[in-house]
């Protein structure tokens, strides 16, 4: 493979990881404060048809991503508001509102299908894009990939660096502490919520408006807010580190294309499916981080042992227990 | 600030916590509210720290009847409480816990917990992940938080349990420096002790109502009476002579708790009674479950009768209960009956109320067990959890291995649970136990082992030794050689 074709591929690989990110940072602020948002692939496919919808019939691309963020919102915004303030289960309400919002968008998104619309320009970075190499792979994008690249530093100084973010991970981790503090735990989980249902929305909008334009059946993005939820726990909830696994698996999705020209004889379905059982894999490694036996392993020589602790990582304490109050 | 409680009353469906407790706390004043557990008092205090609203009754704050939505109201009014459970935040760091709800007025929360840290003398790494401190740096840190926010009545609810003694020393002190800036203290606590060191004033509840008050000098019988009625006696000693050795731990290292435990040599006998004493998590935890099989040794090797233990060698010789009851003990969501058909060699298939039925029932009358076979094991109170495990243990264990057996048991129940235990020594049965309670382990051992930093410092007969020895021991301070 040459040079040429390098910069083609991580450029593409940069393009295909914007939606996975969007949604699985949006999860990752959500589950920092301790609520499990499941309906994920369903929101995500919501947001796509209403996002292509309103653009559809506005003319406006930035109208259909506002639609599809409004969408995710809401749909988040049940989850919260039935998981904590009416104490039902998160899981199921959240698997129940995968399924529905899937159907729904299928049901309303018909009269849609296969109609040419509006998507999102190009909009190469003046002077950084003609920059050998790194401007192909980071400057020659549209407006929407730029977004999820720099969703990652923001999300994590709001998270780390700040008031807000601190009383998010403070929530997470002991929601009656944070009580006991005059912080409200349900509304800042209401409020990260609806954060992150957004950006699972816009999620939805950047595949029907710039990755894979258009609506139909299949759109291409189902089984996306699943891998988003792994994702999050892959990356330890952190956003940095959920952001390096989405690029993984963007990675492992585009090598496909390559590999399967080099490797005729291998069905093409293989390199389809591939990044799944890679990705559990992958899970399992980072699991393994946390066995007794590594940690030994590790306990004498200095560099695993700080891989190891860089790897590791805990879920929000509370994650999925919301405040009660004995 | 001048407290007053009248006629508080909160129910918990049908459960009625407090029944018309009514009690006043004077500015400036230590005060002490003492009883054993259920009593109240916890639910009595977080009704006043904003925690829990009550049913009926009135708080009134210097002669102001006042009303609040949640603990921040009560927290600006200047009411501050260090709960049992620590409501703070593990994950978190120092800082991030010290600064997260506090309004600081420009001041630069590092340089603020900083100075309050200096006039404690409390040593608090700002960037140390919380959940790698003690018990009682957690407590400091609290203190710090709720001083940063200016209280000025202090409620501490159990604050003695999990400490250390030198960490008490210190907490107590930090205790009478707030009272003499002019902030009141209430120390809520079963521990008569503590009480009769630190308190001006005592009010005794029993059983949701206040049972009577007491002022300095506070006489232990006349509290012990108001407790519990009567004045409950002390166990009896085992009086026994040691055997000969039935578990030996060889040159043993094994990872766990904060300072794991690093090269132990020691040998347990036949019908002794063993205490492991040192600050929470210097060894004793890891030391326990290298001793029953449950932790592998890294290094060295544990002998029972002679021969490697397995996991499976001394089944049913070798018995360990966890201090975590419904955590490790039992399985919450299970009644007493199916702990004891779980117990059973063979379970049959079909399970029914004959089924290990009468087990059950041998076991609650011989250990006088509140509850029924059908009782969950989480509605027991601690001492019945504590004794149902008791009444689970197999006929004849070789050794008997317990961490702290009585954590959170008040006088009467640890005192029952120490009088089954002597009935296992007396039939030859090695007890090793460990314990935060220096009394405790005076009381009961006959031989102490002292752990330091995962080290075993001192190992002597309870006879040869003295408080001040294994104070000395327990902080790490050295006797001769083994420092």
């Amino acid at each position: 493979m040459n040079g040429m074709e390098l910069t083609t591929l991580l450029a593409a690989v940069v393009a295909g990881a914007a939606p996975v990110i969007f949604a699985a940072v949006g999860e990752t602020v959500t589950e920092r404060a301790g609520l499990i948002n499941l309906s994920l692939d369903g929101s995500i496919l919501l947001g796509a048809m209403a996002g292509f919808a309103a653009a559809l019939y506005t003319g406006s691309v930035a109208a259909g991503f506002a639609a599809a963020a409004a969408v995710g919102a809401v749909v988040a915004a049940v989850v919260a508001v039935t998981g904590v303030y009416l104490g039902q289960s998160q899981v199921a309400v959240g698997f129940v509102l995968t399924l529905t919002c899937r159907d729904l968008a299928y049901f309303l998104g018909n009269p849609l299908s296969r109609v040419p619309g509006p998507q999102v320009s190009p909009l190469p970075v003046p002077g950084l894009a003609d920059l050998p190499g790194v401007g192909e792979v980071l400057f020659r994008h549209n407006l929407v990939v730029y977004a999820s690249i720099a969703l990652v530093p923001v999300a994590w100084l709001l998270l780390y660096r700040t008031r807000w973010g601190l009383a998010v991970r403070a929530v997470g981790e002991h929601p009656a502490a944070a009580y006991a503090r005059g912080v409200d735990p349900r509304r800042v989980q209401l409020a990260c919520a609806v954060v992150g249902g957004l950006l699972v929305g816009l999620a939805g909008a950047a595949f029907s408006l710039a990755v894979k334009p258009g609506w139909g059946r299949p759109q291409g993005a189902e089984g996306m807010g699943w891998i988003a939820l792994a994702l999050v726990i892959f990356g330890g909830w952190h956003p940095a580190k959920v952001a390096v696994g989405a690029y993984l698996f963007s990675l492992l999705q585009v090598v496909g294309i390559p590999l399967q020209a080099l490797l005729p004889s291998v069905p093409t379905q293989v390199f389809q499916v591939a990044p799944f059982p890679l990705m559990i894999f992958t899970l399992w490694l980072i699991h393994l981080t946390r066995s007794e036996a590594v940690e030994r392993w590790a306990g004498d020589r200095a560099w695993a042992w700080r891989l190891v602790h860089a790897l590791r990582a805990s879920a929000p304490r509370a994650l999925g227990k919301p405040l009660s109050r004995e | 600030m001048h407290i007053q409680l009248v006629d508080i009353h909160k129910r918990f469906g049908a459960v009625h916590a407090n029944r018309g407790i009514s009690l006043s706390v004077g500015a400036g004043t230590i005060h002490g509210v003492l009883g054993e557990n259920g009593a109240g008092k916890s639910t009595l205090m977080k009704i006043v720290a904003g925690f829990l609203p009550k049913t009926s009754g009135e708080i009134r704050l210097d002669g102001e009847a006042v009303s609040y939505r949640g603990p921040a109201d009560a927290t600006r009014r200047g009411i501050g409480m260090l709960y049992q459970d620590p409501l703070d935040f593990p994950a978190l760091t120092v800082l991030e816990n010290f600064r997260f709800g506090l309004e600081t007025a420009g001041r630069d929360p590092r340089a603020l917990l900083a100075d309050l840290a200096g006039r404690f003398g409390f040593d608090l790494p700002p960037d140390r992940v919380v959940e790698r401190l003690t018990v009682g740096e957690r407590q400091q840190l609290e203190i710090l938080r709720l001083v940063a926010r200016n209280v000025r009545t202090l409620i501490l609810d159990e604050p003695t349990t999990g400490i250390s003694a030198t960490q008490k020393d210190v907490l107590f002190a930090a205790l009478r420096r707030l009272a003499d800036e002019g902030r009141s203290v209430i120390l809520v606590s079963h521990k008569l002790e503590d009480v009769q060191v630190l308190c001006d004033r005592v009010t005794v509840l029993r059983e949701g109502r206040v049972a009577g008050e007491a002022e300095r000098p506070l006489r232990t019988n006349d509290l012990l009476g108001l407790m519990f009625g009567t004045v409950p006696h002390p166990p009896p000693r085992c009086e026994n002579p040691a055997g000969t050795p039935v578990l030996r731990l060889d040159g043993v290292s094994a990872p766990g708790g904060r300072a794991g435990l690093r090269d132990c040599t020691v040998a347990i006998r036949r019908g002794e009674v063993v205490g492991l004493a040192g600050v929470e998590g210097s060894g004793q935890g890891v030391f326990l479950r290298v001793a029953a099989g449950m932790v592998r040794p890294r290094r060295g090797r544990v002998l029972f009768e002679d021969a490697p233990l397995g996991r499976r060698a001394a089944a049913g010789r070798v018995a360990f209960l966890p201090t975590d009851r419904l955590g490790e003990g039992l399985v919450p969501g299970l009644t007493v009956r199916e702990h004891f058909v779980l117990r059973l060699p063979r379970v049959p298939f079909l399970l029914d109320r004959a089924t290990a039925g009468p087990d059950a029932r041998a076991g609650i009358d011989r250990l006088s067990i509140r509850g029924t076979p059908g009782t969950p094991v989480e509605a027991l109170s601690g001492g019945n959890q504590q004794r149902l495990l008791l009444a689970l243990l197999p006929e004849r264990p070789a050794v008997l291995l317990l961490e702290n057996p009585t954590r959170g048991l008040d006088l009467e129940s640890a005192h029952g649970v120490w009088r089954e235990l002597q009935r296992y020594c007396d039939a030859g049965t090695a007890l090793v136990f460990s314990s935060p309670e220096l009394d405790e382990i005076l009381l009961a051992a006959d031989r102490i082992l002292v752990f330091h930093n995962g080290r075993m410092v001192l190992d002597t007969p309870a006879s040869r030794t003295t408080p001040d020895e294994l104070a000395r021991a327990i902080a790490g301070l050295g006797t001769g050689a083994a420092a």
